[in-house]
């Protein structure tokens, strides 16, 4: 510890707490080697009072000879004199000597310590042998001790130890010294404890009488740092911080009450006014000076500020914290700068500044004496605050005394430089020697400007790189931006420039908009002394549009651009190119025609929505969009292809494209990122134009995912080019007001082609805004059409056999239609396009707008059908509509609806889907010559037969009856009359008689109407018949015309009518019963029965002739579908029949009813049975051969089909298990005609079984 | 009594700054940018530190001669930043967090506000109202 110079008692010692030694100072001097050396070897735990928490502390002590004059008199506080022990030191080992000498002695020390009431003391009584060997009457050792205690210490027995032969090393030495130190150390504490006690009651007493009038803070502050000198005694730093810290607060905490009006009367003291501003002073460990001012009352508020802030820093430092230090300083140099202004000191202008400069070095070069380098690089966190205070400070000092400026100081400034500097004082003989010592730096620096500008940078790159290698760049830039401030006034731009366009760079980057104004302010002031013209008016452009600057400010930068757009500088003939986006904006832009796509000759208009973001008006002498033009492939598309599409996706449905606004300053990120543009994607088959996939686009990926540039980009588009656009839309001498203007560029349009739009350009005298990009991607389209024929049915279906409607629609294209052109309609046979005088046409323009209706003159000859067009000029539209009617053949031709027509397939879908549910269609072919092409145009039309027709042939008996069912397929209802079947032949004998009552009908949609005629013969019916029917009909909708009824014909043909077989089943109960039962076998007897005679139908294999008697064989099968018999035995088989009329087979077989009920007879069907050794050849089709394997004798061929079909499959059959080679005999039904059965329909009741009901009774 | 209350987004660009007297804006926008640096730095060292403890208040950020700078970081990453002015004593650590509770509770008001834009400055009344509360008067 170094030991503090000057005259004070206390400090003349060494700082160890005081123990005095009386006694024999023979016997202490022999010991106390041994003494100093072993006290504090041991820790000692010290209870605190209080609640303190107990501390281990090495205990040492000051031994002093004992004197009267040590004991401190009642009143006297000091502590650090205070003897904390008494110790009585004595050999004697003879009580003769004990009881002449020593009792006295130690008598009357005990009396002076009494008379001071000092109870801290202590006997040692020390006992060699050496000295006992000396002496005869030896009494026993103890009984000096005992005398001693009986007679000093009456209930303190430990206040006497014996040290035993301390000189000696034996284990007894050892334990007796153990034990003396010890106790030697407990008392100590004990004293400690109770002293210091007392005092801290006494101090605290002290403080509680602060209200009192008269109080002294100075005397108080002395008290307390009494204590705290004891606590740094005892190297308690921290008890002793404590106690500054209280000091500290205890006075922070009157200058603020003071500051609430509530001022001590001692605080006056602290008010004088300033006039010392030597700053800090943290080299000695007590400033004396600054201590002997507290005492007498005659510190300023700023020396005892230095005073308690020197102690505590010295006391830290013990504590090796330092960085609390740097953290302190700076508060105590804010809090005292507060504290002056709060207490109204006056105080010189600048003088703080200095005080503060100095103490922040003084500090730094504390810290730095007790670091070494590589601590404080990595702590310039702590420190840089105190750099940066400080350099705030002589900056401030620097433009007070006028050593920032241009000119240099003027004599006000010299003058007040020399009162600050005189306010400094003398140097301290401390700092006197070091080179580097604050004052002499605030010196220089005062003394001339050069010497300020090199102190102040040198200042201010110091805190800057502290700064930055902590990575607070932002209080870097700011350093950085006050140093431009400092260039600026030194005028010296060009330095200045970098710093602003840092800190311009880091308030852009996160969008602060107050500072990035002011920065460009200053920037812009920085640009125009450099004369960089192109960067000062881009500047200024910014500012101008700057919401955030004044009115005025705005109207300045704005005519600063103004100024020199139209001063007429002829040698500067390259035009400065700016940025358009601060200038004005470009909101949106209207094309009109909306859809953008103009044919070749049209006038196109693109109105552009501007936001000027200038505070004026300004006259552009021309804005120029330049366009790019490419002949695109998509050009070569059907022209009609545009009619009413939308050109592009981004194009809104009004033709107005919208922009996305600039995002104000403020949200970097949203300026950073544009929002995403997504699109709905559909991929279509090119051929059904059915959907193959689906998805959503981003059309702006490049933008989104690009690398982030860097922030420079933003403030300097210094890559801006006017791009030389062979083409270009242009509008000149346009005021753009304030705000929003509408530009509108008018061209007519030339080659066809797809035009973009590329750059925007502003010009305004020698300046122009460029906008280099558009985007969204602005595209208008010139087109060049040919003419072009369209022809469609006006509704879904053309319907044959009546008038139909058939748009016409002419896109005349490039094409004038000229008097006299017409459409020459070349007649089909079948077609026929009805004259009428009704024609209207209505002629469009291009963009189907309605212009004008004109008559239509159609004029057909034979071949020709000759429609004169009305008048129109190119690029228009003529629409008119025609009547045709198609006539319905009476057979018709197969399939031919499934043929492609004009490339395109037509209703095939549909076709595939339901063919019996969709009417039979027509294609029809019109060729048309136009007046603008050598070539015919064909054109396809498609007609529906709107019916279908179905016949049966129905039997009763021989009785035959044709039964025709007609189809109404359309959607349209008919009426019907006249329905007429007509037999082609005509046979003589056979006659068709009509059992049709009405004579006219109405068929509505989808609905059949049926017609029955009976079939009548004399002779031998045919055994095939030809047959037509033919009805009337006309649209019932149709009433304007009800006459106009068209015959629709069908003719058909028929086979096999002649009925060969009656077949008859009967059932009858089981013998002796009345009915059927259930479970009860019946007996099914089945009468076939031959009607005819030998026919032509009936030669095939089956027959046999013998004898003149001709059979054939038959099987029967007797079936039951709905399992409401069950068939015992034989169900099927085969029978040899005589063809012979009135031949019977009979054939009995059992059957067992399974139901109660009426129940339907199961059925019998016959076949012709075929032997397998047929020569019959037939032609084998793929349909029968897979059907051929389920095919066999007795597996039946029960589905119900109409004849026609069972004929062609069976016939097939023969043939076809021929190929397969078996002997397997075939099976040949009967076509409908030719078997009767006479029992078809009837019913047999069953009765239940009795039996069941018994058994249930019994059962329950 | 607070004489600047600012908002700062995670990316550092202001959403809410608001100061008196009106005069001084730029100087309070400039310090509360500049205290962005400190904020950052404690921020970095408090997730390392104290993950768990989610203690939001960052405490004094820089003292400067005239103000006091505290500040605030939301789990989000929002900084609350209220400047003071140093000459007001009465003010403790206490009534500051408070304050900053305050704040925060009234910034969350307006994110619940299904049309207010995430990102966007805050022209929220309430919140506006709140602030010159706290502008006026100790909390």
């Amino acid at each position: 510890m170094e030991s503090p110079e000057g005259k004070p008692i206390i400090y003349t010692m060494e700082n160890k707490p005081i123990a005095t030694c009386a006694g024999d100072q023979n016997v202490f001097t022999a010991l106390y080697q041994t003494l100093a050396r072993e006290l504090p070897r041991e820790p000692m735990e010290w209870r605190r009072s209080y609640g303190r928490p107990p501390k281990m502390i090495h205990l040492e002590a000051n031994f002093v000879q004992f004197k009267e004059e040590l004991l401190p008199s009642e009143g006297n506080k000091a502590l650090l004199t205070f003897p904390f022990l008494h110790i009585y030191w004595t050999d004697c080992c003879d009580t003769e000597v004990y009881k002449s000498s020593v009792k006295d002695d130690i008598t009357k020390w005990q009396n002076i310590l009494k008379n001071y009431n000092t109870v801290d003391w202590l006997i040692v009584l020390v006992d060699s042998d050496a000295k006992k060997k000396n002496k005869t009457n030896i009494l026993p050792r103890t009984s000096i001790v005992d005398k001693i205690r009986s007679d000093f210490c009456n209930k303190q027995s430990d206040r006497c130890v014996v040290l035993s032969d301390p000189l000696k090393e034996s284990s007894r030495s050892q334990e007796s010294w153990n034990a003396f130190l010890n106790k030697l150390r407990t008392l100590l504490l004990m004293s400690f404890t109770k002293n210091l006690g007392k005092f801290e009651d006494d101090m605290r007493t002290l403080r509680e009488k602060r209200t009192e009038p008269g109080w002294s803070f100075c005397e108080y502050f002395m008290v307390q740092e009494e204590l705290a000198f004891v606590f740094e005694m005892l190297q308690q730093y921290e008890d002793a911080l404590v106690q500054y810290d209280e000091l500290d607060a205890l006075f922070t905490q009157y200058v603020v009450n003071f500051g609430a009006g509530d001022g001590a009367k001692w605080l006056k003291s602290f008010c004088q006014p300033v006039r010392s501003w030597n700053g800090l002073i943290l080299r000695k460990p007590i400033d004396m000076e600054k201590r002997d001012l507290i005492q007498k009352n005659g510190a300023s508020l700023l020396d005892l500020r230095s005073y308690l802030f020197s102690r505590q820093c010295t006391l830290l430092i013990f504590l090796q914290r330092p960085w609390e230090v740097t953290q302190r300083a700076l508060e105590l140099l804010h809090n005292c700068v507060q504290e002056l202004r709060l207490l109204e000191v006056s105080v010189p202008l600048g003088a703080l500044d200095c005080w503060v400069f100095l103490s922040c070095l003084e500090v730094l070069q504390r810290i730095e004496g007790c670091c070494d380098r590589a601590q404080l690089e990595s702590n310039s966190s702590h420190t840089v605050g105190l750099w940066t205070y400080a350099t705030e400070k002589l900056k401030s000092l620097g433009y007070l005394c006028g050593l920032a400026s241009e000119n240099g100081p003027n004599s006000e400034d010299l003058n007040r430089t020399v009162d600050l500097l005189a306010g400094l004082g003398e140097e301290r003989p401390e700092t006197a020697s070091s080179l580097q010592s604050p004052y002499k730096i605030l010196k220089e620096a005062l003394s001339s400007v050069e010497t300020f500008e090199k102190h102040y940078l040198q200042q201010s790159c110091a805190a800057m790189e502290m700064y930055k290698t902590i990575g607070r760049l932002r209080s870097a830039r700011l350093i950085g931006k006050s140093l431009a401030e400092f260039y600026m006034r030194k005028g010296d731009p060009q330095k200045a420039e970098t710093f602003l366009q840092d800190a311009l760079k880091i308030y852009l980057a996160e969008g602060w908009a107050l500072p990035v104004t002011h920065t460009r302010k200053q920037l812009a002031e920085c640009q125009k002394q450099l004369g960089q013209t192109e960067n000062y008016l881009q500047t200024s452009s910014l500012l101008a549009s700057d919401v955030n600057l004044t009115e005025e400010e705005r109207k300045h930068f704005c005519q600063e651009i103004l100024n020199f757009a139209n001063c007429q500088d002829d040698n500067q003939v390259q035009k400065i190119i700016l940025g358009m986006s601060t200038f004005a904006q470009l909101k949106e832009l209207h094309f009109e025609p909306s859809s953008a796509v103009v044919h070749v000759g049209g006038i196109l208009n693109i109105e552009l929505s501007l936001f000027s973001h200038m505070p004026v008006a300004v006259l552009l002498e021309n804005i120029v969009a330049s366009v790019h033009f490419s002949i695109e492939k998509s050009n070569f598309r059907k022209a009609t292809e545009w009619q009413g599409k939308q050109r592009k996706v981004s194009l809104g449905s009004n033709g107005i494209i919208h922009f996305q606004s600039d995002p104000p300053i403020g949200s970097p990120c949203q300026s950073n990122m544009p929002s995403l543009e997504l699109y709905e994607m559909y991929d279509k088959s090119p051929s059904d134009n059915s959907l193959n996939s689906t998805g959503v686009i981003c059309k702006n990926v490049h933008l989104l995912l690009r690398r982030q540039e860097s922030v420079s980009s933003i403030e300097m588009p210094s890559a801006i080019s006017v791009e030389d656009g062979a083409q270009s839309l242009r509008a000149n001498n346009t005021l753009l007001q304030p705000g929003l203007n509408k530009i509108v560029f008018s061209t007519q349009a030339k080659d066809p082609g797809l035009y973009t739009l590329r750059q925007l350009v502003a010009t305004v005298g020698r300046v122009q805004f460029v906008l280099p990009h558009i985007y969204p991607i602005v595209q208008y389209e010139i087109y060049s059409q040919e003419p072009n024929l369209k022809v469609e049915p006006l509704n879904d279906n053309l319907l044959a056999g009546i008038a139909q409607r058939v748009k016409f629609t002419l896109f005349t294209g490039h094409y004038t239609i000229r008097n006299g052109d017409a459409l020459q309609l070349s007649n089909a046979d079948s077609l026929i396009i009805l004259c009428s005088a009704k024609y209207v046409a209505t002629i469009l323009a291009n963009t189907g707008e309605k212009i004008k209706d004109s008559t239509l003159m159609v004029q057909s000859s034979e071949k020709v059908t000759s429609i004169t067009l009305p008048l129109a000029s190119a690029y228009h539209i003529v629409e008119f509509e025609l009547e045709v009617m198609c006539h319905i053949p009476s057979s018709i031709p197969k399939s031919e609806s499934e043929r492609l027509t004009n490339g395109e397939l037509y209703r095939k879908t549909k076709e595939r889907h339901n063919p019996e549910l969709c009417m039979v269609s027509l294609d029809q072919k019109i060729s048309i010559d136009c007046p603008w092409s050598i070539y015919s145009t064909i054109i396809a039309l498609t007609f529906y037969i709107p019916f279908k027709v179905k016949h049966s042939l129905l039997s009763a008996g021989k009785r035959k009856y044709i039964q025709v069912c007609l189809q109404n397929m359309s959607d349209v209802s008919f009426n019907l009359s006249d329905p007429q079947l007509k037999e082609i032949m005509k046979y003589p004998n056979v006659n068709l008689i009509s059992m049709n009552q009405e004579n006219q009908q109405q068929i509505f949609s989808k609905q059949n109407v049926f017609y029955l005629w009976e079939l009548k013969w004399s002779k031998e019916l045919p055994s095939c018949l030809q047959c037509q029917l033919s009805v009337m009909f006309s649209p019932s909708s149709d009433e304007d015309e009800p006459n106009s009824l068209k015959p629709y014909t069908h003719d058909f043909i028929m086979e096999n009518i002649y009925t060969l077989y009656t077949i008859k089943a009967e059932i009858y109960p089981s013998l002796g019963s009345e009915h059927c039962r259930t479970g009860c076998l019946c007996s099914l007897e089945v009468s076939i029965m031959r009607i005819a005679e030998l026919l032509e139908t009936d030669r095939d294999e089956a027959l046999t002739e013998s004898d003149g008697l001709c059979t054939t064989k038959l099987m029967y099968e007797v079936v039951d579908n709905s399992s409401n018999w069950a068939v015992c035995g034989k169900s099927s088989g085969v029978i040899s029949m005589p063809v012979a009329a009135r031949a019977i087979h009979k054939v009995h077989m059992e059957v067992m009813p399974l139901f109660a009920g009426n129940l339907p007879f199961p059925t019998v069907r016959i076949f012709k049975y075929l032997p397998h050794h047929s020569i019959h050849m037939a032609q084998p089709d793929t349909d029968s051969l897979i059907e051929n394997d389920t095919l066999s004798i007795d597996k039946s061929l029960d589905e119900q089909a109409d004849s026609s079909s069972i004929r062609s499959r069976t016939s097939t059959h023969s043939a076809s298990s021929e190929h397969k080679g078996l002997p397997m005999p075939r099976l040949q039904p009967f076509s409908i005609g030719q078997v009767f059965n006479s029992s078809a329909g009837m019913q047999v009741l069953v009765v239940p079984s009795k039996d069941d009901h018994v058994l249930e009774v019994n059962v329950t | 009594m607070a004489v600047c209350i600012a908002v700062i987004a995670k990316e550092n660009y202001p959403l809410y700054i608001r100061s008196i007297p009106a005069e001084n804006k730029l100087k309070f926008h400039y310090m509360v940018h500049t205290s962005l640096d400190v904020v950052e730095e404690k921020i970095s060292t408090v997730g390392k530190a104290l993950v768990d403890q989610r203690e939001l208040y960052l405490g004094l950020l820089y003292p400067t001669e005239d103000y006091k700078v505290y500040g605030y970081v939301t789990n989000s990453k929002v900084k609350f930043v209220i400047v003071v002015d140093s000459s007001n004593t009465a003010l403790r650590d206490n009534e500051i967090r408070s304050m900053f509770r305050k704040l925060h509770n009234s910034y969350t008001d307006v994110m619940c506000n299904p049309f207010y834009n995430p990102g966007d400055t805050i022209q929220s009344k309430s919140f506006d109202t709140m602030v010159s509360g706290m502008m006026l008067q100790a909390c």
